[in-house]
């Protein structure tokens, strides 16, 4: 059968009757734009995260410890560098990572701020290699922490980039800021890392840990973060990490091991499910649309009761009559899916700007909700087939009519 | 020689309830090539049961009919269509063109079917309306058309497929009488150049303008013979013959 005239005759039969074919393909356009919009959105916001994810450190080992064990068991940072030293293949930096229980106060002659992160960190922290940090900052200017300033607990510090222009205006290096009202000397300046704004990741300083163990009044460092040599050593690494930790306190009940190569897994994991079922439930708009077009096609065959004796008495066989049905229905619905897709596509562009204006105040990284070319081209491709598997049952109906009622048919 | 058209012993019975119809009951009929054969019989003589089985529309309850030598009367629906589309042309009362098709489409669907190449399909549609002097037309819709052209246009659908038998019933039905005289001179010169030409009405004066006339009346063939002979319209159960010419 020629396909190019069933084509042309479909899209006639549409246009003679605009209104009829807006509503049979309505639940196509919305089905489809729902699968869109969700994709999109799905889609920036997983490439979002792994973004930060990435800036983060990918590579990145955290050592959550928080507790002593039976009797007195601790682990020491020295352990934690043997274990690096033991392990070069797998582990390629540690160091300890202590957080403020209550961020200090940073005061610079009467310039106040109280929002800025401070780490306790050692010399390890940093990898002068590579110029960058465990957590992925750079030096710009100075040095980073030395083993003599951790040992020493020596009152130095390496400052972000919003401190150095906030309190320096730039020229931060030599210069002297108290944290929690101890002096302290800023020996490094680093390299702007996000927006340089308050409590940004350029909002930061890093001291050595003994230091930071001071303010918070505590003794041992409850978190270790180690970076594995690349992201598939990162298994391994965590492995070895483990059976240290267990070695100590005989039980996995004080320590937690996260790799972001496994958050990251697990969170690519979750937010996959999560499309997958949001998918599902916009699917079922679809197969409304498919029983739409399926009653649409059923009335059609009826009301052209008569073209079809026509055209078989000229000597349409069956499937002549049923590809006939079959490519107007499936017309129907790519149209419907075109129509969807782009519906879609507005959508998300909106709801992605939506989305971009609400985190840009909490300095998030860049939220782009773009569709994959090849969801576009699934959501084509089941509302065509969508139209064809609905349209199978009325063509059948109108390609088993008999040619003398068909004729006879007013 | 062979017949074009043979229906040997052919039997049509409907089942009404428990009341067995005879439609068709044992008629026998041949046509051989270059004939113009008129098929009358008032409603309820059989005739369109006749011209469905001719037209391979329909299958015999038994009986044979073999067209072109083949026997057609055991073919499924799909063989059916394939005689249909290559040994036949149908014009109908009610013209049966597609409205949202134009002309052109409209008289290309035999050949279409017929799975003809686009370019020779449109030659021969193209040629076909020359023949019913429709050229000009082919671009438009049916519904722009007059009855009487709308006829010519599903006669060029009839011939386009070169046909081996031309299948009219009631071919003048809708149209008013001027009209109707030229599609039925229209068919006499199909006749005259070669075309076998089968009529299928209730009205003599319609029948005497083929060549020969078979009257149906109950399912049986009553007359067959030479149009130009007064029994061919004799009507049994009427008073007198119809008036001839009325037209």
């Amino acid at each position: 059968m020629n396909f190019s005239q069933s084509f042309r005759l479909a899209v006639k039969s549409l246009m003679t009757s605009k209104m009829r074919a807006l509503l049979t393909m309505l639940g196509i356009i919305i089905g489809v734009a729902a699968v869109i919009v969700i994709t999109s959105l799905g889609n920036g916001m997983q490439k979002m995260m792994n973004d930060q994810f990435d800036q983060l450190g990918a590579n990145l080992i955290q050592v959550q410890i928080w507790g002593r064990g039976e009797g007195s068991r601790t682990i020491e940072p020295e352990d934690m560098y043997a274990l690096a030293e033991k392990y070069p293949q797998y582990i390629s930096g540690v160091s300890p990572y202590v957080n403020m229980y209550q961020t200090p106060t940073i005061r610079k002659g009467t310039d106040e701020y109280k929002r800025t992160s401070v780490y306790g960190v050692s010399e390890a922290f940093y990898d002068a290699s590579r110029n960058q940090t465990i957590t992925g900052e750079s030096l710009v200017q100075g040095r980073f922490l030395s083993y003599v300033d951790v040992e020493r607990y020596q009152n130095v510090c390496v400052i972000g980039d919003y401190l150095n222009q906030e309190l320096f205006q730039g020229g931060g290096l030599g210069k002297t800021l108290t944290i929690g009202g101890t002096p302290y000397q800023v020996i490094g300046l680093l390299e702007q890392k996000a927006d340089s704004t308050e409590g940004s990741g350029d909002d930061v300083i890093f001291l050595p840990y003994g230091n930071a163990l001071r303010l918070n009044a505590s003794a041992t460092v409850s978190l270790y973060l180690f970076t594995s040599t690349n992201k598939d050593a990162s298994a391994a690494a965590k492995g070895v990490i483990e059976n240290r930790l267990f070695k100590t306190f005989q039980s996995s009940d004080y320590y937690m091991v996260m790799s972001s190569a496994e958050m990251m897994d697990a969170m690519n994991t979750m937010m996959d499910t999560m499309m997958v079922v949001l998918v599902a439930i916009a699917a079922i708009s679809l197969l409304v649309g498919g029983i739409g077009i399926m009653n649409i096609m059923l009335v059609s065959v009826t009301e052209r009761t008569r073209e079809i004796g026509i055209r078989k008495s000229l000597g349409g066989k069956r499937r002549d009559i049923r590809s006939q049905f079959i490519i107007e229905a499936g017309t129907t619905s790519a149209i419907g899916g075109v129509l969807g897709i782009g519906l879609g596509v507005l959508m998300a562009q909106a709801a992605g700007a939506l989305v971009r204006g609400l985190m840009s105040s909490s300095g998030g990284g860049e939220f782009n909700a773009i569709p994959g070319v090849d969801s576009v081209a699934i959501a084509f491709g089941v509302s065509v087939a969508i139209g064809i598997a609905f349209g199978y049952l009325p063509a059948n109906k109108a390609a088993k009519l008999n040619p003398i009622d068909a004729l006879r048919y007013d | 020689m062979e017949h074009l058209i043979e229906l040997k012993d052919v039997y049509k019975i409907y089942h009404m309830g428990d009341t067995a119809v005879h439609a068709l009951d044992g008629v026998n009929i041949t046509v051989d090539r270059g004939e113009f054969v008129a098929i009358v019989g008032q409603s309820g003589s059989g005739k369109s049961t006749a011209m469905n089985i001719i037209g391979c529309l329909d299958v015999p309850t038994s009986g044979s009919y073999h067209l072109g030598g083949v026997d057609v009367s055991t073919m499924d629906d799909d063989q059916q269509a394939e005689i249909r589309n290559k040994m036949l042309g149908f014009i109908f009362q009610q013209y049966n063109l597609i409205p949202k098709l134009n002309v052109l489409e409209n008289v290309e669907l035999p050949l279409l079917y017929a799975g003809v190449p686009s370019g020779e399909r449109r030659q021969r549609a193209l040629s076909a309306l020359e023949r019913v002097g429709l050229q000009g037309k082919h671009k438009n819709l049916p519904s722009q058309l007059s009855g009487g052209q709308q006829q010519r246009v599903s006669i060029a659908r009839a011939l386009a497929g070169s046909p081996s038998v031309i299948l009219a019933d009631e071919p003048t039905g809708a149209l008013d009488s001027r009209t109707g005289r030229e599609v039925l001179a229209f068919l006499q010169k199909l006749n005259a150049e070669g075309d076998t030409v089968v009529l299928i009405t209730h009205d003599n004066s319609i029948a005497v303008k083929a060549k020969r006339i078979v009257r149906l009346q109950d399912g049986r063939v009553i007359y067959d013979g030479d149009a130009h002979d007064p029994q061919a319209l004799v009507q049994p159960g009427e008073e007198e013959t119809q008036e001839v010419g009325q037209l």
